[in-house]
């Protein structure tokens, strides 16, 4: 039976964006029957007992963050919406938000119904201005309609909800990098304790959640726990710390494959049946070697592991941080993987915060390395040093804040492991004579 | 309670404080290496060197469970049954992998580099450090950055932003951040606002490695000369507690001397370059008698001749200045009042210029650029009842009430001008110890050369009733005699002048001293505190 997407549904009616068209489709009617019915007590339980996990990339359970607020705390609470989407290779909350601007909206009203937060924050990534500018007339059609403001639909709740243009920084995406940045600092992410929900934004509790996340929330709200949970992959019986991954995903697909785009799947379809099915295939006749798997944080699995179900646990059995944000990248059998490597690094460098020393350090020594070698004078032995950067940065083994390191040590770790055959035919095939060295080498610029 | 378990042992926490787990370690005489972590200073826990395992023991089957990850200790707020591991592998190569990042960028031009010998970079890389380098190696730079107050080499920093913090939090100016992201990062300021404030000396001791340098120090000395001598900051009222470093009775610098009670870990500018006038070459240094110089000065015949001087005077009077030691205000007290029983002892001129600066940090530099007016204060008073004013000896100078004036000055600033030194024309005998020539001098029978603070022993008190005891960090120009040696000598005493005898002696005598009693611990004593409780049981002891 195909599925039918739910997340997806709107965003091919002419005029999607505006309040009008999204009423028409039932909008709004689950934050009605959510402020006359239910207490945000309800809403709260209904969240956790749907299952629904984090879709910014971290699976935490909703409901489990949610109820980690301080109770009876005398307020203000606030509320952010991460719509920071800066992992390379991601793009669903775009169209989200330029197609749908919403149900984002509803899902994030009815959560801050549930977490009694009375300011909302929208921090949107800089470079989406089209989201900007449809997610702010969202945002000024609703308080015209009394969706938003002063006593919601004749409710005691009231909120007010601010649009924050991101600074243009990897960063701000880490949600206590994203609070810093509301609060006009840079955007360096808080070291935990205390966690946001205790002491978060301007000092107060604060919850962040993901774009999809909360247009899950509203669906949970519409459809029921039920429809939620019959959707996806349930929980590994033998591993007692797997939730479960139920609901529909948005998964992006890009890369070299015929028919790039967001597409929605409940959550366990294969990379195979992603490629094969909805992007067509890869392109010009060509085989897959490799794909991302869940934006560029989480790494690379082979071509031989395509069969790799899309759930929050199952890419950790191929050796992958774990789902990410879902976006899928997929790399034809002709290109290099020392490219990859070499662009992931680049990136991770770039956007490091600065702030520890082994992130800040060790991408840069990564890139240093992979220039080094593509400049034909690698050698065999920085695929040891590589790997060893790889398997000692990040919050994984705890030595840095947030799980920035963790981004750029899984590419790593991931490409060597299961493409050291290539690289190290690559380093002999440029460096003939000097592969084997093991010295340390003056280095060749002076940056 | 709390019992923390570090490396094995079973350290108890006293109650009701709350340590990190770098403090704990302290506790139990367990060195965690850290960079950004300040104990006057917010934690940032970026610099990741402080990484230890992190485990709880349960109080009741004792059984014990340890988080996979490493935790910064610094953010680690330790609690009953906690365990830390210092000394596992798992730390040893976080922190060997630390220091190798550390070192990727770094320019390692020790050789030429102000902080070398006492670089907490050096040490850690020595102590947790890999033995050979696997990076490659870039050519070597010592890039300077004008930040004000400090130099800047941006290419030792290692972005610990201890000195961000500080202009933050503590100074309050914010002067200082960081420019670009990542490995571009570094200190910088906006232009046109320099860190310029009074307490800017401070991110020079703060910074653990060779970044920001001392304008002033830059170049002048190899810290391994240098010795330390503990000593007390006598540039304003407060007395701040500071380390005087000297190399062949020649000091280089200043440094603080952590003091929880007064100035916590800081000192101000004005107490950190408080030494030019020591090394200054118009210094008084030799004896003079009636303008003539007294080529050898033998301390005892001296003290016998102005002893005789005093006594044909008629009518005495002393100005004890508040540069004074205690002690030697009490030996100058008790000889002037030993010859003259009802001599006039003064307060000698309080210098204050300003107001108060309080700073967000706690901080504060007082307008009363002396150390020790209270505690003159007290020992005139002891001995006369009230503490006259300079203005009051001037006038019964005028009046020709007074034979002899001791003058004792010792201030480092121009204190007393033509107009009120011809005042003292008409007086039979006049003794004056100074630092520099002033118009006083002039009408001297005796000129006798004063120390500097850093050459006297005794004890201060600020303007918080905290006495304060010193040593002296150098000795004295060959010919210059403390004031309490010579006190000691024209009074008769035997031996040696000892600070400490006349201290015990003092606060036996006077109740205000009394809390200094058996000696006086580093960080001082508070003499106030004490006081309340002793003067009950001295009116009591009076009633026998």
């Amino acid at each position: 039976m195909p599925y039918e997407p739910v997340l997806l549904a709107n965003i091919s009616k002419k005029e999607s964006y505006t309040l009008r068209v999204y009423e028409a489709g039932g909008g709004y009617r689950g934050l009605r029957r959510v402020l006359k019915e239910l207490s945000p007590r309800d809403v709260v339980e209904m969240i956790t007992a749907s299952g629904l996990r984090g879709r910014g990339g971290a699976a935490f359970p909703t409901g489990v963050k949610w109820s980690f607020l301080p109770k009876d705390h005398p307020g203000p609470i606030y509320f952010c919406v991460n719509a920071d989407e800066s992992e390379p290779g991601t793009f669903v909350n775009r169209i989200q938000m330029e197609f749908d601007p919403h149900q984002v909206l509803e899902g994030a009203i009815i959560s801050c119904y549930a977490t009694r937060a009375s300011k909302a924050f929208i921090y949107i990534r800089y470079e989406y201005p089209l989201c900007y500018r449809r997610m702010q007339a969202a945002v000024n059609e609703c308080y015209a309609a009394g969706y938003l403001g002063k006593n919601i639909l004749g409710s005691n709740f009231s909120l007010d909800v601010y649009l924050y243009r991101g600074a243009g920084v990897y960063i701000c995406g880490e949600e206590t990098g994203l609070i810093e940045s509301i609060e006009g600092r840079r955007a360096w992410p808080r070291i935990k304790p205390p966690f946001p929900a205790v002491e978060g934004l301007f000092r107060k509790p604060t919850i962040v959640n993901n774009v999809e996340t909360l247009a899950c929330v509203k669906q949970i709200v519409d459809r029921g726990v039920a429809w939620f949970r019959s959707l996806g992959v349930p929980p590994e019986p033998n591993n007692p710390r797997d939730p479960g991954s139920f609901g529909p995903k948005l998964f992006g697909l890009s890369g070299h494959v015929n028919r790039p785009g967001c597409y929605e799947a409940p959550l366990g379809i294969t990379v195979r049946r992603l490629v094969e099915h909805y992007g067509g295939g890869v392109w010009q006749g060509r085989k897959a070697k490799a794909a991302v798997v869940g934006g560029l944080s989480t790494g690379v699995i082979s071509e031989a592991e395509f069969d790799t179900p899309l759930d929050f646990s199952a890419p950790q059995r191929v050796g992958c941080l774990g789902l990410g944000t879902g976006c899928v990248v997929v790399l034809d059998e002709t290109f290099p993987m020392i490219d990859f490597l070499y662009n992931s690094c680049r990136f991770f460098a770039h956007e490091s915060c600065g702030q520890c020393t082994p992130c800040r350090e060790g991408t840069r020594w990564a890139l240093r390395i992979l220039e080094r070698i593509k400049a034909g004078r690698g050698r065999l032995c920085d695929l040891d040093l590589l790997m060893e950067i790889g398997l000692t940065i990040g919050i994984t083994p705890g030595t840095t804040i947030c799980g920035l390191a963790d981004g750029a040590a899984w590419p790593i770790q991931t490409t060597i492991r299961k493409f050291r055959g290539e690289l190290e035919e690559y380093i002999k095939k440029t460096n003939p004579h000097g592969y084997r060295e093991t010295k340390p080498l003056p280095a060749m610029t002076g940056d | 309670m709390p019992t923390v378990i570090i490396d094995r042992r079973e350290i108890r926490i006293p109650e009701g404080r709350r340590l990190n787990g770098i403090e704990a370690a302290r506790l139990a005489g367990i060195e965690i290496p850290h960079y950004c972590w300040h104990p006057g200073l917010s934690v940032a826990g970026t610099c990741r060197m402080c990484l230890v395992e992190v485990g709880t023991r349960d109080p009741a089957t004792g059984k014990i469970t340890m988080q996979p990850k490493l935790q910064p200790a610094c953010n680690t707020l330790v609690t009953d049954n906690m365990i830390l591991v210092t000394d596992s592998e798992k730390v040893a190569q976080a922190r060997a992998m630390v220091e190798e990042d550390l070192l990727l960028r770094h320019p390692v031009d020790c050789p030429i580099c102000d902080k070398a010998g006492e670089c907490l970079l050096q040490d850690y890389h020595y102590r947790f450090g890999r033995p050979e380098r696997r990076a490659d190696i870039f050519p070597f730079s010592s890039r300077r950055k004008d930040l004000g107050d400090v130099i800047l080499f941006a290419d030792r920093c290692i972005l610990c932003t201890r000195c961000v913090r500080f202009a933050a939090e503590i100074s309050g100016g914010k002067e200082l951040m960081l420019i670009g992201r990542g490995t571009e990062e570094e200190i910088g300021i906006v232009d046109g606002y320099p860190l310029c404030n009074k307490l800017s000396g401070n991110v020079v001791d703060l910074c653990p490695v060779g970044a920001l340098v001392d304008k002033d120090f830059l170049y002048k000395q190899r810290v391994w000369f240098l010795r330390r001598h503990a000593n007390v900051c006598t540039g304003c009222a407060v007395g701040c507690s500071i380390w005087i470093e000297e190399h062949q009775e020649r000091i280089y610098r200043i440094k603080p001397r952590e003091n929880p009670f007064l100035n916590k870990w800081w000192i101000c500018n004005d107490g950190r370059y408080d030494y030019s006038h020591v090394h200054d070459p118009r210094r008084l240094l030799r004896a003079e008698k009636s303008g003539a110089p007294l080529l050898t000065v033998d301390l005892q015949s001296l003290a016998e001749e102005i002893n005789r001087s005093l006594r044909a005077a008629g009518r005495l009077a002393a100005v004890v200045s508040p540069h004074l030691t205690v002690e030697e205000a009490y030996l100058l007290c008790k000889l002037i009042r030993g010859i003259d029983s009802d001599a006039l002892l003064a307060l000698g001129p309080v210098p204050v210029i300003g107001e108060d600066e309080s700073f967000p940090g706690g901080f504060l530099i007082a307008a009363e650029k002396c150390p020790n007016r209270r505690g003159v204060e007290a020992v005139i008073a002891y001995f006369a009842h009230r503490a006259a004013s300079f203005d009051e000896l001037l006038t019964e100078v005028d009046q020709g009430l007074l034979g002899g004036v001791w003058v004792s000055a010792g201030y480092k600033h121009e204190w007393i001008g033509p107009a009120t030194a011809s005042r003292f024309d008409r007086l039979k005998l006049l003794v004056v110890q100074d630092l520099f020539p002033s118009p006083l001098l002039e009408r001297a029978t005796y000129v006798l050369p004063a120390p500097v603070y850093a050459e006297r022993d005794g004890s201060y008190v600020n303007r918080y009733d905290r006495m304060q005891a010193v040593h002296r960090a150098i000795r004295p120009p060959k010919n210059v005699r403390t004031e309490g040696e010579l006190f000691w000598a024209m009074l008769g005493g035997e031996g040696r002048y000892d600070a400490s005898r006349v201290r015990e002696q003092l606060a036996y005598e006077i109740p205000y001293f009394a809390a200094a009693r058996g000696g006086v611990p580093e960080s001082g004593v508070d003499l106030k505190s004490n006081l309340l409780a002793d003067e009950g049981d001295v009116s009591s002891r009076g009633g026998c």
